[in-house]
């Protein structure tokens, strides 16, 4: 089956603010203790959002003004740490379909594009002018635009950047990359057979 | 001949084809697997009825999950002996070697590879972990991966990927006594920043690389992550061959010279080009220790933990951050801060030269009442040789718990975890929030060395001012 061609995406947006936001804060490691990524959702952001005691901490996604969102605005090199995908699966299957940050970590950014959840990076001064109308508006509508790199927000729209590769697979529907690395098989075979190394 | 380093030769050496989007479609020669990250890609394997293309370059261990106070199956987790059950099934089914713990190979995979004679010069290595950068160590391109690329690699033995740019990190002259590989990287990634690697690969060289061990160059390529670079190495060298002499998977006698004439080829050409040069002077790194909440939130022993008043604008917040977290006060000095647990081990820093480096200076000395010291062996491999020469004997006797080997309290999937805040003086590679187990537990990371310096006093210590005598 073709994959979908993203070319935007749109929905409310949330605002967590902090840097150098790791893995390990977007998924604990003992919630990876699964054979699936099913349900992995519900332990998003998990102790950020719950005390030991399971009472709610204050935190954006604990705010009833922002359960719908599905695009994430957060800050500088977010995704630090692990290479573990259950941090992307779990913010798709929590209902996020993209994410607007000052910059990403490689490997999450990388694991995020092969889900098909665009990962765009933003100015600082952009970042604030989004997490303030998202503040006055929480239900608005905020748009990330792949094709033409812009966030649109009510009236606003602010620059966004996407190294070209990964908004290319986004554009074409090659997100994921599989089929067409399958296809290379002779090539494959022939690296396989030179290499000095089995 | 155009001078290469040793990434763009690897690269070159494994590029299949462009894909549409511009990326590599890079051939992956060696392929490592674990419990946490692959069964999913066997699943998606299954749901798409593909098989795995080479079985033969995946080789899979158990490391996470696994208690280190007990061998005895089911485990106690039921979550976790599900998850050794089905990655002995997917092992089975689709005919991949696993080293079982029934083996005596098991262990960290990244402690594992190496030792088996896996992890060789010019190959292109991937492991579903962000550690995998220590395989660099054996000038191998090494890359930790999501469970996506998991699947593409056993579908295709190949994934998508950018092609990195490359910085070379000299630290030329010596480095003062007491002074590890550790405290070299941490003092690399506290200049850099915890995401002054981004895009890059970095090549680590200089005085203190050549000298350094094989097991000290994994310790720094290990943590390369750390600093946001996807991949570290060092050039081969003759300390990588007689390294590599005789381990299971290695070369045998007859076809020896000709592979380590191929691998010598892949060392960086005299003169080659780097995307960026930094160069770091050995003298300026002392004992290293963190105080924050990520591994570039560093200082040395002797200075106190940063103000945010006196801070940079954008590092303010970051800082104000780590220092509630932590519980501790700006302008404190960081020695002296009170420790609950002591940890020794991890693919870091769980080797069999950090356990005889620690165990040689333990002589009469005791572990704090009150403290929890631990030792976690990184494999089978390295507790078998360290229980022949007798370190558990010295590491129990100094009131130490000589455990089994596994991942254990470095990310606490298994049992061992710190309870509440305890505050851990750890040999591990994270200080993450949470990290170790507990939401609210700390993390501060060290060499081996200075774990045990702390477990003695109870407090962060100057390891050179406990071992002296």
């Amino acid at each position: 089956m073709p994959l979908e061609k993203i070319s935007q995406v749109s929905g409310s947006a949330v605002y967590v603010p902090g840097d150098d936001i790791d893995t390990d804060r977007i998924i604990p490691a003992r919630f990876m203790k699964c054979l699936t990524f099913d349900g992995l959702g519900e332990y998003l952001f998990y102790d950020m959002k719950f005390h030991e005691n399971g009472e709610q901490k204050d935190h954006p996604l604990n705010d009833a003004l922002y359960q719908n969102a599905s695009v994430m605005l957060t800050g500088m090199n977010f995704g630090c740490g692990s290479s573990r995908e259950h941090a992307p699966q779990s913010l798709f299957r929590a209902g996020f379909r993209a994410v607007i940050a000052g910059n990403f970590a490689e490997i999450f950014f990388g694991n995020s594009i092969n889900l098909g959840m665009p990962c765009v990076s933003v100015s600082n001064d952009v970042r604030n002018s989004i997490a303030e109308w998202v503040g006055e508006n929480p239900s608005g509508q905020v748009l990330v635009d792949i094709k033409d790199l812009k966030v649109r927000a009510g009236d606003h729209s602010f620059t966004c950047d996407l190294r070209p590769g990964a908004r290319d697979s986004l554009l074409n529907g090659a997100w994921d990359p599989l089929d067409e690395l399958l296809e290379a098989n002779h090539a494959i075979e022939s690296i396989h057979g030179n290499l000095a190394y089995t | 001949m155009t001078k290469q380093n040793l990434f763009e030769k690897v690269w070159d050496a494994h590029a299949v084809g462009e894909l549409q989007n511009g990326q590599t479609q890079l051939f992956v020669g060696r392929h490592l697997i674990h419990e946490v990250t692959s069964p999913q890609a066997f699943g998606m394997l299954r749901e798409k009825n593909l098989p795995v293309r080479y079985p033969e370059r995946t080789f899979a261990t158990v490391d996470h999950i696994v208690p280190t106070n007990e061998t005895q199956e089911p485990y106690s987790d039921p979550l976790a002996d599900a998850m050794i059950k089905e990655l002995r099934k997917n092992c089975s089914d689709f005919g991949v070697t696993f080293f079982d713990t029934d083996t005596g190979k098991q262990g960290i995979v990244h402690v594992v590879g190496p030792e088996q004679g896996l992890t060789q010069p010019g190959m292109t290595i991937a492991c579903g972990d962000s550690h995998t950068s220590t395989h660099g160590a054996f000038g191998a391109i090494a890359f930790g991966i999501g469970t996506s690329q998991v699947r593409d690699l056993l579908a295709t033995q190949t994934m998508a990927l950018g092609k990195l740019k490359v910085r070379r990190i000299e630290v030329n002259g010596s480095l003062k006594s007491g002074i590890y590989a550790k405290d070299v990287i941490l003092h690399i990634i506290k200049l850099l920043g915890v995401n002054g690697g981004t895009g890059y690969a970095y090549e680590y060289a200089g005085d203190v690389f050549d000298s350094f061990s094989m097991e000290e160059r994994m310790t720094a390529c290990n943590m390369s992550i750390e600093g946001g670079a996807r991949a570290g190495y060092v050039n081969p060298d003759a300390k990588t061959y007689a390294y590599l002499k005789g381990r299971p998977y290695s070369p045998n006698d007859n076809d020896w010279d000709d592979a380590v004439s191929k691998w010598a080829s892949f060392g960086s050409d005299e003169g080659c080009h780097y995307d960026d040069v930094v160069k770091i002077d050995a003298a300026d790194i002392g004992p290293t220790v963190t105080w924050g909440i990520n591994p570039s939130q560093a200082i040395g022993i002797d200075e106190s933990i940063p103000d945010p008043a006196l801070a940079q604008t954008k590092d303010r917040a970051s800082i104000e951050e780590a220092i509630e977290y932590m519980k501790i006060s700006p302008g404190a000095p960081i020695k002296g801060t009170p420790i609950d647990v002591a940890f020794i081990g991890s693919c870091t820093n769980g080797r069999i030269s950090d356990l005889e480096e620690v165990a040689s200076q333990l002589n009469g000395h005791k572990v704090k009442d009150g403290i929890k010291a631990i030792v976690v062996p990184g494999s089978q491999v390295v507790s078998k040789l360290a229980e022949e020469k007798g370190l558990d004997k010295i590491f129990r006797d100094a009131g130490f718990e000589w455990r089994f080997a596994g991942c254990s309290m470095c990310l606490a999937m298994n049992p061992d975890k710190l309870i509440g805040d305890q505050l851990c003086a750890s040999s591990s590679n994270r200080n993450f929030k949470g990290r170790q187990g507990s939401p609210t537990g700390r993390t501060m990371l060290m060499s081996p060395t200075m774990v045990a310096a702390a477990a003695i006093t109870g407090v962060i210590t100057d390891s050179r001012e406990v071992f002296s005598a």
